[in-house]
């Protein structure tokens, strides 16, 4: 193997109960590389993305993270996660944008360990490296959308992670932030070497940002480069939703989003 | 009553064990409140009320009993209650809060049960439900002294992974902490602490000292650490407030330590609201 896949999927099928949400998944994410997962609602996009954190077990097929088997992988740190803000987050929950961020070093730091100066300077710099660092005092609460679904990924920074998993980031976020956003994570991708898995609606951000692309809806239609993505016609992408579908190759006062 | 302390031992009994009560009952209440469990202190009072109704019992038919303080069936009871609502939190899933009134209507029916079954005890048990200042003995001083070095210690240690844990649960989940190990300790922290807090605020009115100073710190605090102190801050005067001014007018402490809590909440209520006036006028967020 002449370079190892930050995760390597193989004939990943899975069900809950009678319904089978996956079938027969094979996704290899290189290292480096920004791979945008998109589908429809229900296609089985939030079961894979929790397969590979491993808070589902697995039924059939392998993962493999850093190239070992996910039910023998310890390093959890080395992978961010950042999950739908609006499922998980309490809005009214009386904490710092510091406090915040500095949450995402408790695995590194372990039990019974306070966070020190340098972890201190760390929390700063992550929060630095998506601007939010004016902002490190507030309330998490007092911040829009935006701001906080920066801080929710400054947090996934802190512990220095070699892969990034998004679920669906933008949801709530306002249009215009929305670009300036994907920018972001094209610089952590880029500049950071941070490699970057990504679940979301948004196709037209897609293709415009990310070096790879898995469309996934129960089974696997595509899973390529990101210019050979953008080759699909959109009648293609019509077959794949089962409803007409619409490219709006970024205008993002449009949102770049499938009708 | 500062004169008082010195002389009996009975206030210096309610006196030190309120300064440990004020504090922590809101440190583990900031933790309950911001995780949605408001309603598990009163559960899990409501079944130590039964534990101690049993020690009672057990105290009037044998002998061996007789002299073993309630304070111990009562934890052991609220102990078990709360292992109880964790089991229940994950048979009813998409229901979890069911689970603090099926506990808490077990625990007043066993309650009712065992005052039954003695044919009614003496104001003994009055003293149980509204609190009292004369009943908190030395034992009970020490049971709750250890009890507070133990909580304050372990919140202290435990407490990155508590904060993560209250903020996200299916982060702090994925990020691989132990996280169902944690939550144990937790929820045996508070069975412990409100065991303990019922002999001066009564177990009718123990899970207000561990929500009011906290949802009035919520309104006004920046950031949990602040919260945190300021709940203490509040719980501490609720508890010393009440129990000076209790003994001075002659009134019930438990529910005077209450209604100061109450107090101190409707002000920072008015509070938030004066302030969160002035940046509208300039026109702010």
């Amino acid at each position: 193997m002449t370079e190892q896949a930050i995760i390597e999927i193989k004939n990943l099928s899975y069900r809950y109960e009678k319904d089978m949400v996956l079938e027969n998944i094979n996704i290899s994410v290189p290292k480096g590389a920004f791979l945008a997962i998109v589908g429809p609602n229900g296609s089985g996009k939030s079961t894979l993305l929790k397969l590979v954190l491993g808070l589902l077990k697995l039924q059939k097929g392998d993962i493999r993270l850093f190239g070992e088997e996910i039910n023998h992988f310890k390093n959890w740190e080395e992978i961010g996660y950042v999950s739908q803000k609006a499922n998980s987050f309490n809005t009214g929950f009386p904490a710092s944008v510091f406090e915040v961020v500095a949450s995402g070093l408790t695995k590194k730091l372990g039990l019974f360990r306070f966070l020190k100066k340098e972890d201190k300077r760390i929390v700063m710099d992550a929060l630095k490296a998506v601007g939010m660092d004016p902002f490190s005092k507030r309330n998490i609460g007092e911040l829009s959308g935006g701001q906080q679904q920066r801080v929710f990924i400054a947090r996934a920074l802190v512990s220095e992670p070699k892969l990034l998993i998004l679920d669906e980031p933008t949801v709530g976020v306002d249009i215009q932030n929305v670009n300036s956003f994907y920018q972001m994570l094209s610089n952590l991708n880029k500049n950071h070497a941070i490699t970057l898995l990504l679940v979301t609606h948004d196709i037209g951000t897609v293709s415009d940002k990310a070096t790879h692309v898995a469309c996934l809806n129960k089974h696997l239609h595509f899973h390529g480069e990101a210019s050979e993505f953008e080759q699909m016609k959109n009648d293609e992408m019509s077959d794949f939703y089962g409803h007409e579908v619409q490219m709006l190759l970024h205008q993002h006062e449009h949102g770049g989003v499938y009708k | 009553m500062i004169q008082g302390i010195f002389h009996y031992e009975f206030l210096q009994n309610a006196f030190f064990t309120g300064i440990m009560i004020g504090l922590i009952a809101p440190l583990l209440g900031v933790f309950i409140v911001v995780r949605r469990l408001s309603l598990i202190a009163d559960a899990l009072s409501h079944v130590t009320l039964a534990g101690i109704a049993a020690s009672l019992l057990l105290g009037k038919y044998f002998s061996a009993f007789n002299g073993l303080n309630p304070i111990y069936i009562g934890m052991a009871f609220s102990v078990s209650g709360s292992l109880f609502i964790e089991k229940l939190r994950g048979v009813y899933k998409h229901y979890q809060e069911l689970a603090i009134p099926i506990i808490l209507s077990s625990g007043i029916g066993l309650g009712v049960i065992f005052i039954s079954l003695a044919n009614g005890f003496n104001t003994d048990l009055f003293s149980y439900l509204f609190g009292s200042v004369t009943a908190v003995s030395r034992t009970d001083l020490w049971v709750i002294l250890i009890i507070s070095i133990f909580v304050v210690l372990l919140v202290f240690l435990l407490y990155k992974e508590l904060f993560l844990l209250s903020f996200d649960e299916e982060h702090a989940k994925a990020s691989g902490i132990a996280a169902k190990s944690i939550h144990f300790v937790f929820i045996l922290m508070v069975a412990l602490v409100i065991a303990a807090s019922m002999r001066i605020v009564g177990i009718l009115l123990v899970s207000s000292l561990m929500t009011l100073p906290v949802a009035a710190s919520i309104r006004i605090a920046k950031g949990f650490k602040q919260t945190i102190f300021l709940s203490i801050i509040f719980g501490e005067t609720s508890v010393l407030g009440g129990l000076f001014t209790a003994y001075y007018l002659n009134l019930a402490p438990g529910g005077t330590i209450v209604m100061i809590a109450v107090l101190i909440l409707v002000l920072a209520l008015a509070f938030k609201k004066i302030r969160h006036k002035e940046p509208e006028q300039v026109g702010g967020e």
